[in-house]
């Protein structure tokens, strides 16, 4: 007789998912909004956002606000100076 | 992308930017103490990582990550192994890292350095810079900071190197080199925290691009014996430092006599990196 | 019939570790631990065994060098003493917690304060609550035998074990020691084996329902390696009983319990009293976890446990039996080395018999308190 070994670990497994945290656009004061006609495409943006929110879709700059959390930083390292970050409305 | 969305960072958080340097890796796996990072990395059953990550023991990481790097090999599996480490790199696990850089382990160290115990509520750390306020240094850190990547290079391992988040092509090119050589690679990566030190979080770059300016913190490289300064740290020009400090809720405190003894700490460092050049 | 060598304990492990073929052995040098390692590192330079032997700066190195190999689906394996024990007890829970099997020898010896490099069985008692499997030897040819068996009950369960013999009077004395024809299976991979592919994190940060799981089931699986121990034991070349070896004790009145080295005296003891008439046998614990409740709820008699350890005034082991057992006698004695013979047992045992211990007692021989 051999006794099963072990196979449900998932107590010590995590698997990746996005919004593990919840949707964290829910925590934004401040919402990054692209003038489009400043943008250059250059993607600083997308190199230092830390949410990794930011894509170009149809050579157009596209923000995830399901997730964005309004850091800023995306507006601060433009240097086309094309995102606005707009205060939310209640 | 290593990091997904949707994960429990704060707001303009340095680690979240630096994780992205991991997606140059081939085969990465990535190990972690307790800090920021574990929590950032999603609770369980959730990971925030697309790639495969194991949490260890706070001293524990740069030994596991051998570990998991040796037992890889014999089982004829490659991988890159990084110890994704904080603080904690220069003291609760110091004596494990040096002990990994003396045996030439092939494993990549990425330090991310907030300056201090971030995770815990910003406790002073050995990288806590000079003289600034945590909850555990209410008037101002007195204590040396640990210049941990200078003491890897010490022990003549294939490849060291400073980066920071407010230059992440510099960094990124560091990570792709490093993860083209064999052996102990150590990356120590300059990491501005917004609630931990005290600025909006729009400024972790301009913050971290400041520090560079001004010298608080250099980068270089070390590869085949040699020291290099690197490009954008030879072209900063060491002003600015005044506006750095201040900029910081942790530093605002301090008088133009600090900031004299700061500038003076910061000369001496850099004519360190400068003679160890010419070597 | 394997080939027969004369070895001292601590080199019956390492003959033992070498049948295993371990990937990665990782080790920091402490008394009297040492000479197993001294092999292990000797018999990897010379190509008998194809480890990596990993030198590191601590034992907590050490065990967490193995904790990374193995997680990657590697054999590992460590031996450490007292201090060095402590010094590596954090990643003792991780190992355990982390559900990844592995074997580590520990040549059992006292703890300071004060200095102390000698036997007794204060550092291995601490590994009680990590989840180990903790078995505890009574001679050279045993250290070997449940080494080899070791890896292979670690690997069915899932967990990892350590491998107990007394520091100095079983590592550095030698006996005659079969080398027994035993093969290891090949380590099995599990479903968190770390690799590039494994599309997930391990140990993430839990809530109180999955770390509550965690334990568990890791106390479950601790449970059914009872049975694992006493098959294992059962299909080897020779079985030693299980969890417990029985010795002299279908019609005894009275029964010892106690583990380790000194048995072989105490059995002695046993031996001269039975010729006197005495209706009296032992209980030799094989292990201490998982703990062998229903070997100890069987007993019917008067029972004495003889430790080399304690807490608070109690004796560890003293305290594990009247957890199943009431009214037994506890003895405490053989701290750091103190060495007992078989008349010191005698004396116990007689004492015991004549009803004249205490519940607990310290025990210092003719020794001057």
């Amino acid at each position: 007789m051999r006794l099963k070994m072990l196979n449900d670990v998932d107590y010590l497994i995590s698997k990746p998912k996005i919004g593990a945290a919840g949707k964290t656009g829910l925590w934004r004061q401040f919402k990054p909004v692209v003038d489009e006609k400043a943008c250059k495409l250059c993607k600083v943006c997308i190199l230092y956002c830390p949410e990794n929110v930011i894509e170009i879709v149809n050579d157009q700059l596209k923000i995830d606000y399901e997730y964005c959390k309004g850091c800023g930083i995306c507006s601060n390292v433009c240097i086309s100076n094309a995102i606005k970050m707009v205060e939310e409305s209640e | 992308m290593v990091l997904l969305k949707g994960n429990a960072s704060c707001q303009g958080c340095p680690h979240s930017i630096a994780f992205k340097a991991l997606s140059y890796l081939e085969n990465p796996i990535v190990l972690m103490p307790a800090g920021c990072s574990t929590v950032i990395a999603g609770l369980h059953p959730n990971s925030s990582l697309e790639i495969p990550c194991v949490h260890v023991p706070f001293p524990a990481t740069p030994a596991v990550s051998y570990g998991l790097s040796t037992g890889l090999k014999k089982r004829g599996i490659k991988a890159n192994v990084v110890a994704w480490m904080g603080d904690g790199s220069v003291d609760i696990s110091y004596s494990l890292l040096a002990g990994s850089a003396l045996r030439n382990d092939d494993i990549i160290v990425i330090v991310v350095d907030n300056e201090a115990y971030m995770n815990t509520g910003v406790q002073s750390s050995g990288t806590t810079f000079w003289k600034a306020k945590t909850t555990t240094s209410p008037k101002g850190k007195r204590e040396e900071r640990r210049d941990v990547a200078l003491q890897m290079a010490l022990h003549r391992v294939p490849y060291v190197a400073t980066a920071s988040i407010g230059y992440m092509r510099d960094f990124i090119k560091k990570v792709k080199k490093a993860g083209k050589v064999e052996g102990f690679r150590f990356i120590h990566v300059h990491c501005p925290c917004p609630p931990g030190w005290g600025f909006e979080s729009s400024k972790t770059v301009e913050i971290a691009r400041k520090a560079i300016q001004c010298r608080a913190w250099i980068l270089w490289e070390y590869e085949n014996k040699k020291f290099r300064i690197s490009r954008i740290s030879k072209k900063a020009k060491g002003d600015g430092l005044k506006d750095y400090l201040l900029s910081q809720a942790r530093l605002r405190h301090l008088s133009d006599e600090d900031i004299e003894e700061i500038r003076r700490r910061i000369e001496e460092e850099w004519k360190l990196l400068e003679h160890l050049e010419k070597l | 019939m394997g080939q027969k060598k004369l070895l001292t304990g601590n080199h019956a492990i390492a003959e033992a570790v070498k049948i295993a073929k371990p990937d990665v052995i990782a080790a920091y040098p402490i008394t009297p631990q040492t000479p197993i390692v001294e092999k292990l590192a000797e018999m990897t330079e010379n190509g008998e065994l194809d480890a990596k032997f990993v030198r590191v700066e601590s034992e907590y190195a050490a065990l967490s060098v193995i904790l990374g190999a193995i997680s990657a689906g590697a054999r590992g394996f460590t031996a450490t003493s007292s201090q060095g024990l402590l010094y590596m007890y954090e990643v003792c829970w991780w190992v355990a917690g982390s559900r990844l099997p592995m074997v580590m020898a520990i040549a059992t010896r006292a703890i300071g304060a004060p200095w102390n490099i000698h036997g007794d069985h204060n550092d291995i008692i601490v590994l009680r609550d990590t989840g180990w499997i903790i078995g505890m030897v009574e001679n050279a040819q045993e250290a070997f035998d449940m080494t080899l068996q070791a890896f292979k009950v670690s690997e069915e369960v899932s967990l990892p074990f350590a491998v107990g013999l007394d520091g100095f009077q079983l590592t550095h004395t030698a006996e005659v020691v079969e080398i027994r024809d035993y093969e290891l299976p090949k380590r099995k991979l599990l479903p968190h084996t770390i690799e590039p592919s494994s599309k997930f994190a391990l140990n993430a940060v839990t809530s109180g329902i999955p770390k509550l799981k965690a334990r568990h089931e890791q106390a479950k699986d601790l449970e059914k390696a009872k049975e694992i121990i006493k098959e294992v034991d059962k299909e080897f070349p020779v079985s030693y009983g299980g969890l417990v070896e029985e010795y002299k004790l279908e019609d005894a009145d009275y029964i010892v319990v106690m583990m380790g080295g000194w048995c072989g005296d105490a059995k002695d003891a046993i031996d001269l009293l039975r010729k006197e008439g005495i209706q009296i046998g032992m209980l030799r614990l094989r292990f201490l976890r998982p703990f062998p409740t229903k070997e100890i709820e069987k007993l019917d008699g008067n029972i004495l446990v003889v430790d080399r350890s304690n807490s608070d005034y109690r004796g560890v082991l003293g305290l594990e039996v009247s957890a199943v057992k009431n009214g037994i006698k506890n003895v405490i004695t053989g701290f750091g080395g103190m060495e007992l013979d078989t008349q010191d047992f005698v004396k116990i045992f007689k004492k015991f018999v004549n009803n004249e211990i205490k519940d607990v007692e310290w025990w210092y021989g003719s020794a001057e308190r």
